[in-house]
């Protein structure tokens, strides 16, 4: 059994200690919001934070965030009000398919903790997730709209 | 049905949960709105009590639109309150029972607004005029008098009103009009307005749930390892380095995979990878990307081809061309990558079965099924959840739906098979490889007296539908340079050596534009170049008598004027223009690229002229230049109509952007 705080909620799982946080996440704890789509750190599909800071769960492996302060896109919100990031998600009207968004907007809430008014190169560096149906236009538009609302 | 909208995980796993109860009694509870109670006003159309509308989406929904879309169409005839309309996809089954009154279920081509703007409209102003007659009945008044808007019927003379909830059941037994005038674009209140797309809230907070989402009550996980060379087979697995290991149930041996059922799709994924397992690689186990070459060279060199488009004495124009131009072209195959990796969740007890899965083909996912199975296709339900990207790669091909029912089958439990990205990468029907021989003849002014356009490659008909590629011409390979073709070329050959390969192929977005468009525009290029012409100038003048030269011109030239073609540009930077036309809609677009001294190709800019057609879904106003993929968004499918459909003025926008990846370093127009 490994304990983790998920959105300020205690789960224990029941996994080996190497399973990637990602699956705990999804099948463990019944979480879907967070995505697998490479498994390798590429595309960012599965971005939580883990104390703040954006990381890729689909390559983190369970035990060494046990104890630990995790965020998953359900736990974003605050008392059902989304942040800035998540309203300027739907004024840019951002998503297409919408499956790479989850890990989209938490890479992007982490981005805005550190540099409230990013650049457009500090948003190349800092954003690298994949987004399949080409959305980068809108996401960088709404970074900027969220970075200034 | 499956609701679509306004449903929250809980409420889903909720009704699941009862499918999945249901599934030791007996199936079919699933309730519909309909069979809930409220009454049905068309096939399409449910008006419950509290006025809420249901409108049935008989497409899938990948991120094109189609879920806001299609009862969009609905909604404007129907003239209801747009904040109450909820809407579902019908299962493909009751499609099916009800003699496939939802139509197609097939979402792929870019047709769901093109094909569903009469029917959907028709369907919203047949209900309407249903609504208003018992409206008019209660009141004892003729329904000339009476009138609809906002989900209120009013009687003029006398100013009552009615809700649609409180007359949708009388209305649901009105006999519905044979004849319903359709409004007049003009008078238009939700298509082509900025309302938003209905499901976009729920995707900035994780709720949609995709097929690798689903869960049911007992479910195990499945991964999968296909054989690693297309058409070859399984020879053996070792098992015994399975013996002990947490979580692990079944390894399934299908004819060419080997799956691994485990409490967990981590466990069963790591268990795969423990497998030894022996392949037989078959006939195309000698297959390189070598050979390949080689072969589709010699379908370059073919004396033999099929004839898309001839036209004029190609041996006479080249005989007058003071010169020749020549170039050759390549594309390799390309795998669709959907975000969401392939994934179909099955539960098969006796001769039925029940499916969970992100398809674009509700219906041929009901039939892949059954086939797989050996069952009555009515014995099949199929539940469409969202799709993580679709892009051709759900459409025709369920190659997903016959191993999940199949090791579901064997495993006697609800199964989620979940392929690896590896594996689906590995396993795709490609974007077929591709290549083009170019040689044209130019007069004495620079411009094409003849122009050969050699293809060859893996014909996608003649792979999945043979009796489409019939007599060894398949028109589709060849889309771009048909009739769709913008230029005035005196003698004309476009002929396609089929060069089929082992390697399986399939649509996608655009299908065989995405090539064609880039060999296409290059060549014209070269023939601009050689010609000593300026490319915008050069393409002007090749646009001659096309029946929609206007259109291509348009585009050309908004998009020429916008990229502020001509003027001075930084050393390093160059400037390209490209002009297509594609299921109908038309587009041309200004590239800007870098050259690094290291050989590095950027591209900063791309400036699009885009002409669709109506618009359905207008996005809001800071971000309307939607068409700006440059990876070619399905958001195109959503900004097309007939021109029947279209009488507003089609407009031609412009856009600037290029996919705004950092990682973007394509070296060509995309």
């Amino acid at each position: 059994m490994i304990s983790l705080t998920i959105n300020g909620k205690a789960h224990n799982v029941d996994v080996e200690p190497d399973t990637p946080l990602l699956w705990a996440i999804r099948e463990n704890v019944g979480l879907t919001g967070t995505k697998y789509g490479c498994g390798v750190a590429q595309c960012g599909s599965c971005t939580v934070h883990v104390d703040g800071v954006a990381m890729r769960s689909c390559v983190t492996p369970v035990s060494s965030v046990a104890g630990k302060k995790i965020t998953t896109i359900e736990g974003l919100a605050e008392n059902g009000v989304l942040t800035k990031v998540q309203q300027a998600w739907i004024a840019n009207e951002v998503p297409q398919c919408g499956y790479c968004q989850s890990g989209m907007i938490m890479a992007v809430a982490a981005l805005l903790k550190d540099k409230p008014k990013p650049t457009d190169a500090d948003i190349n560096d800092a954003i690298t997730n994949i987004c399949r149906c080409g959305t980068f236009q809108q996401v960088r538009a709404a970074i900027h709209a969220a970075a200034n609302a | 049905m499956t609701e679509t909208r306004g449903i929250d995980r809980r409420s889903f796993l909720v009704s699941v949960a009862a499918a999945g109860g249901a599934l030791t009694l007996g199936f079919g509870v699933h309730p519909s709105q309909a069979e809930a109670g409220a009454p049905e006003l068309t096939a399409w159309i449910v008006i419950a009590r509290d006025d809420t509308v249901t409108i049935r989406v008989a497409r899938s929904e990948m991120g094109q639109g189609t879920l806001t879309a299609l009862p969009m169409l609905v909604a404007e005839e129907l003239a209801c309150d747009w904040s109450k309309v909820r809407t579902e996809f019908p299962r493909p089954d009751e499609n099916l029972r009800r003699n496939r009154v939802w139509g197609d279920f097939s979402t792929g081509g870019s047709r769901s607004i093109r094909n569903s703007q009469e029917p959907l409209r028709k369907a919203g102003a047949t209900a309407r005029e249903m609504l208003i007659a018992a409206a008019a009945a209660q009141w004892n008044v003729p329904a000339s008098e009476c009138s609809a808007f906002n989900s209120v019927i009013t009687h003029g003379p006398s100013g009552r009103t009615l809700r649609y909830g409180e007359v949708a059941e009388a209305a649901a037994k009105v006999t519905p009009p044979k004849d319903v005038r359709l409004k007049d674009a003009s008078a238009w209140r939700l298509i082509g307005k900025p309302t938003g797309r209905i499901e976009v809230p729920d995707k900035v907070v994780g709720k949609p749930i995709y097929g690798i989402d689903v869960r049911l009550p007992g479910m195990l996980y499945a991964a999968i390892a296909q054989c690693p060379v297309f058409k070859g087979t399984l020879k053996s697995v070792d098992e015994s380095k399975l013996s002990g290991r947490r979580g692990v149930h079944n390894v399934v041996r299908l004819k060419d995979a080997v799956a691994v059922v485990a409490d967990r799709w981590w466990q069963a994924k790591t268990a795969l990878d423990a497998l030894a397992i022996e392949w037989d690689a078959g006939e195309g186990g000698e297959v390189s990307s070598a050979s390949i070459r080689e072969f589709l060279l010699g379908g370059l060199a073919a004396t033999t081809a099929g004839v898309g488009r001839a036209q004029g004495k190609l041996a006479e124009g080249f005989a007058r061309s003071a010169r020749r131009v020549e170039a050759d072209y390549a594309v390799p195959f390309l795998a669709h990558a959907t975000l969401e990796p392939q994934n179909c969740t099955a539960h098969v007890t006796g001769d039925r079965a029940e499916i969970w899965v992100p398809t674009q083909n509700g219906e041929a996912a009901m039939a892949s099924a059954a086939h797989a199975l050996g069952i009555p296709t009515q014995n099949v339900i199929v539940h469409k959840t969202m799709l993580g990207g679709g892009f051709g790669r759900r459409g025709v091909t369920q190659d997903f739906i016959p191993p999940a029912v199949l090791i579901a089958r064997e495993v006697g439990a609800p199964v989620k098979v979940l392929w690896s990205r590896e594996e689906d990468t590995g396993h795709d029907y490609y974007r077929p490889v591709a290549m083009a021989r170019m040689a044209a003849g130019l007069d004495a002014s620079g411009m094409p007296a003849a122009w050969h356009v050699r293809m060859t490659g893996n014909s996608i008909w003649s792979t999945l539908m043979p009796v489409a590629a019939r007599g060894g011409v398949d028109r589709q390979f060849q889309e771009g340079f048909l009739a769709d073709m913008p230029y005035d070329i005196p003698n004309y050959l476009a002929d396609y050596a089929i060069r089929n390969t082992h390697v399986p192929v399939g649509f996608w977005r655009c299908v065989n534009h995405t090539q064609n468009c880039f060999f296409k525009e290059s060549f014209v290029d070269e023939m601009a170049h050689a010609a000593g012409i300026d490319p915008l100038t050069y393409r002007r003048r090749l646009i001659g008598t096309h029946r929609n030269a206007n259109k291509f011109l348009g585009v050309l030239n908004a998009a020429a004027e916008r990229a502020g073609w001509g003027t001075p540009l930084p050393p390093g930077t160059f400037r390209g223009i490209a002009l297509n036309e594609a299921y109908s809609t038309f587009v041309a677009a200004v590239a800007e690229i870098t050259l690094a001294a290291d050989g590095t190709v950027r591209m900063p800019r791309i400036v699009v002229a885009l002409d669709p057609g109506t618009v359905v879904i207008r996005s809001p106003p800071r971000c309307r230049p939607r068409a700006r993929s440059c990876s070619a968004s399905p958001r195109r499918s959503m900004a097309r109509s007939p021109s029947r459909t279209a009488g507003s003025s089609s407009r031609t926008s412009t856009t600037t952007a290029c996919c705004g990846s950092p990682r973007c370093r394509r070296s060509r127009p995309c």
